[in-house]
């Protein structure tokens, strides 16, 4: 077989124009990704900047933009993560221990795993509806932080339970070994060896699920967190509000001020999100660091 | 006659628990779900002496091993049949409770696995979990120098057992398996990841060893096995082929696939 | 030799003594060790119940729904108007919102998706890696609220300049801002496909003589098709999921239009919209956001699971 060599050199040059194109076209889009992100923070900032004061964090809400804030919010917020922290922290480590520790790998192993990752793909909203019907209405909590809390535990469990079980997965199994063969039992070879071990990754899991409760709105909403709280909640029974219902709230007004609002409530919500995501970030990379 | 010659030493096979025993076989079958990894092995374990299972790859020495301390239960579909009697007992029996047989059987495995805690912690750990309520410093110290390791130590006990080199922390792990006082210690290849150095500071260390713990040694070095073991196994596809004493299978084989695998024939 | 013998037997008798105190039976039970346990499985079973609880609980106020409305409306009729008079209840239009949104948002995300992973996958630098991977997982991190802030604020403005008859609710702008949300999604995930893709086979392809573009389209993008379509898909679940972005950005008006330009409610934002108003149970309002809470659930658990039987099974066995 003979090749005109000068279609050859022709098409070959082609072809290579089309890889580089493809080449500088695939890296625009990714970037222009980054452009998208930059646009929208500083949207968000020159919008939100001027109403950034002391005065905004330590003010309720009011129908008067120039005195609201989101002092209960704010409040609400922190009650809320404390409170999701309490609950699904010790019952998603505790899942992921049970499957990988001691679980066998029979029918009832593969069923759980199969659930959680299911209710990881369940739309927020259904979690919302859930605990509207079995938290609120039926243990009859009402729309309290408890009810809040329980309903985002809910959502964020499958989330922490993937995470640690992936840490806990990469603890090598030679460690187990050495244990077991001292006379050690599950358990007291989980708490000695594997949970230390895994402590970081379980960490960083756990911090990005409650960055992810935190930005949650649409199962608040369901479960009746009010959109108008000029009190702060004193104990877990209370009703309450958090950041995103406040941001809503502004958003769904018309009026350019309550917009405006909405963005600084935005600026500080992100601020604490960036904080968390900086410190799984952190260490994340200091444990990669350590076991290479 | 030497002690090694004298027939009437050879442990023999067929006696009930005999008191010079440590561990007794008795028609063990071990299964991987559908496959048998060892088939129908028989012979005892003597006290005080160190025993060495050699075989070529795949033969089922470490699997055998392993069942001596129940570490296949860890196997998904690991199935043990047959009688492995220790103190008057099978150690598969009904009410056997695995740790407590894993507390009186030690294992060192084939690449060092201290756990990445202080030297100091590795050696403490097993005996404070079990109950140990005497002077951890004084147990430290005493199996740190059983374990030939306290003079390169000593004077960082509380630094990270990570930072030790292979034949170091093999001692350590040595170290470790001997703090629990156990009565029988498994070595699963334990030279295997060393050098030649560390690999001899080990040997001579199992001699000294052996005077008061029952040893048993799965190598694939059959110098190794000739030169520090005082009874042999050969292992072959599952089955036990011979059972002597070292010497015997070393230089007059009963079995014709022995000599073909000590000659270096096949394997 | 005798006396040796003898010796022997004495130090073994006596050691035999000291050491085979305990037995090896169990005996004692350990009573932490079953309790931990017990803790630890019960806590497993915790998903378990929510799911039995999910669809226990939609399923049941579902069928007391289709009590007072025949399925046959449910399904095939287009007007969905069940909170005035004459009530109606029809989800097509509500299916259709959603629709709109998601395949707009997909037609965004999917090709830009794409196009990231490859790039991260195939042309960037390890340098360029260490920043584009943080701000993919910054913006899968932004809140569903804050995508809905932008945009009111800034997209629906913009495309007003554009588009100047466009409604101020409408399903354009929460298509793009939907597609913004899930574009992460579809880049990280396609992005771990395509890495899972061995050197091998990409050396193999470059050694007859192909180009990256080629490489990459007729190798490497094949090669790890199920990790990528599972990644489509997931995305598309979660656009359908959506609810804060649509809800603000959509508007509250079912219909069929085939318009972008105008103002759509999707399933989720019908629910917040029940829910906003005071539902008292039992009511036809409450049984109605049962039943489009089902619809959604079923719907997104379909695609879920497509995805990953279409993960599980077709994956590649590269070796």
């Amino acid at each position: 077989m003979s090749f005109s060599s000068e279609s050859e050199s022709i098409s070959l040059a082609r072809r290579h124009r089309k890889a580089k194109l493809f080449s500088i076209f695939c890296g625009m889009v990714t970037w222009s990704g980054v452009l998208l992100l930059a646009v929208l923070l500083y949207q968000v900032s020159i919008d939100g900047f001027r109403w950034l004061d002391w005065q905004f964090i330590d003010s309720f809400p009011s129908r008067f933009p120039e005195r609201a804030g989101i002092k209960s919010a704010l409040v609400g917020t922190i009650w809320l993560i404390c409170l999701v922290a309490l609950i699904s922290i010790p019952v998603g480590v505790s899942t992921a221990l049970y499957l990988e520790e001691f679980a066998g790998k029979g029918k009832i192993s593969k069923i759980i795993e199969v659930n959680i990752a299911n209710l990881a793909g369940v739309p927020s909203i259904v979690y919302g509806i859930l605990g509207l019907a079995i938290f609120v209405r039926f243990m009859a909590l009402e729309r309290s932080l408890v009810s809040g809390a329980l309903t985002m535990s809910l959502l964020i469990l499958p989330v922490i339970i993937i995470a640690s079980r992936e840490a806990i997965k990469t603890v090598p199994m030679s460690i187990r070994y050495a244990a077991y063969s001292l006379g050690a039992t599950k358990w007291q070879t989980a708490w000695a060896h594997v949970l230390p071990a895994s402590f970081p990754g379980i960490m960083t899991g756990v911090i990005l699920a409650l960055s992810r409760a935190i930005g949650e709105t649409a199962p608040l909403i369901m479960i009746g967190a009010l959109t108008f709280v000029a009190f702060l909640p004193e104990g877990p029974m209370d009703s309450f509000t958090a950041l995103p219902i406040q941001i809503y709230n502004w958003v769904s007004r018309p009026q350019q001020e309550f917009h405006e609002l909405a963005a600084a409530g935005i600026i500080i919500l992100l601020t604490v999100l960036l904080m968390m995501n900086a410190t799984a970030i952190y260490i994340r990379n200091k444990t990669e660091r350590r076991l290479k | 006659m030497s002690e090694f010659e004298d027939p009437s030493v050879l442990p023999e096979i067929n006696t009930p628990m005999n008191k010079k025993s440590a561990l007794e076989l008795r028609e063990v079958n071990i299964f991987y779900s559908d496959n048998q990894a060892v088939k129908d092995v028989s012979f005892n374990i003597r006290r005080n002496r160190i025993t060495a299972i050699i075989g070529p790859s795949g033969c089922g020495k470490s699997t055998l091993l392993r069942s001596l301390n129940r570490m296949n239960d860890f196997v998904e579909g690991a199935r043990v049949e047959g009688e492995l009697l220790f103190a008057k007992e099978n150690l598969y029996g009904k009410d056997v409770d695995p740790v407590e047989v894993r507390r009186r059987i030690g294992m060192v495995f084939q690449k060092p696995n201290p756990f990445p805690k202080s030297i100091y912690n590795n050696i403490a750990w097993g005996p404070l979990i079990n109950g140990y309520s005497d002077s951890t410093d004084e147990l430290v110290e005493k199996s740190l120098k059983q374990a030939a390791l306290w003079d390169e130590v000593k004077d960082r006990l509380h630094d990270s057992a990570l930072n030790l080199s292979g034949g170091q922390q093999q001692r350590l792990c040595i170290a470790r398996a001997l703090a629990m006082e156990p009565e029988v210690l498994l070595m699963d290849e334990p030279c295997s990841a060393l050098d030649p150095i560390s690999t001899a500071h080990i040997e001579d260390l199992m001699f000294e060893l052996k005077e008061s713990y029952t040893i048993v040694i799965v190598t694939h070095n059959m110098q190794q096995a000739a030169r520090i073991s005082d009874y042999t196994a050969f292992m072959e596809m599952g089955d036990l082929i011979e059972f002597n004493v070292t010497k015997r299978i070393f230089t007059r084989p009963s079995v014709k696939r022995t000599e073909e695998y000590v000659t270096g024939r096949f394997g | 030799m005798a006396k040796e013998m003898q010796a022997d037997t004495a130090v073994a008798d006596q050691s035999s003594e000291l050491k085979a105190t305990s037995s090896i039976s169990a005996s004692k039970v350990r009573w932490g060790e079953s309790a931990i346990k017990t803790w630890l499985a019960l806590c497993a079973f915790v998903s378990v119940v929510t799911t039995a609880a999910i669809v226990i609980l939609l399923f049941s106020e579902t069928l007391n729904f289709f009590e007072s409305v025949s399925p046959a409306e449910f399904f095939f009729s287009t007007t969905w108007t069940p909170l005035f008079e004459p009530s109606s209840f029809g989800v097509l239009p509500l299916i259709w919102g959603t629709m709109l949104v998601t395949i707009g948002a997909a037609i965004i995300a999917i090709p830009t998706g794409l196009a990231s992973a490859i790039y991260l996958s195939e042309y960037a630098s390890d340098r360029v890696r260490k920043i584009i991977k943080p701000v993919l997982e910054l913006l899968a991190g932004i809140p569903t609220v804050v995508y809905g802030y932008f945009a009111l604020t800034f997209v629906t403005p913009t495309l007003r300049n554009v588009f100047p008859d466009i409604q101020v609710f409408n399903a354009l702008s929460a298509a793009i801002v939907v597609g913004i949300m899930i574009l992460p999604m579809v880049a990280t995930l396609s992005d771990n496909a395509l890495r899972a893709v061995p050197i091998s086979l990409r050396q193999g392809a470059y050694a007859l003589g192909a180009t990256s573009y080629e490489v990459t389209t007729r190798v490497v993008v094949p090669a790890g098709l199920s990790g990528v379509m599972a990644s489509f898909l997931l995305a598309i679940s979660r656009a359908i999921g959506e609810t804060m972005a649509v809800t603000l950005a959509a508007g509250q008006t079912p219909n069929m239009s085939l318009s972008m330009f105008e103002s759509i409610q999707t399933m989720t934002a019908y629910i917040v919209q029940v829910s906003l108003g005071d539902t008292p149970t039992g009511g036809i309002a409450y049984q109605t956001l049962f039943a489009v809470a089902t619809l959604l659930f079923v719907i997104t658990l379909v695609i879920n699971i497509v995805s990953q039987i279409i993960l599980n099974r077709f994956r590649e066995v590269y070796d």
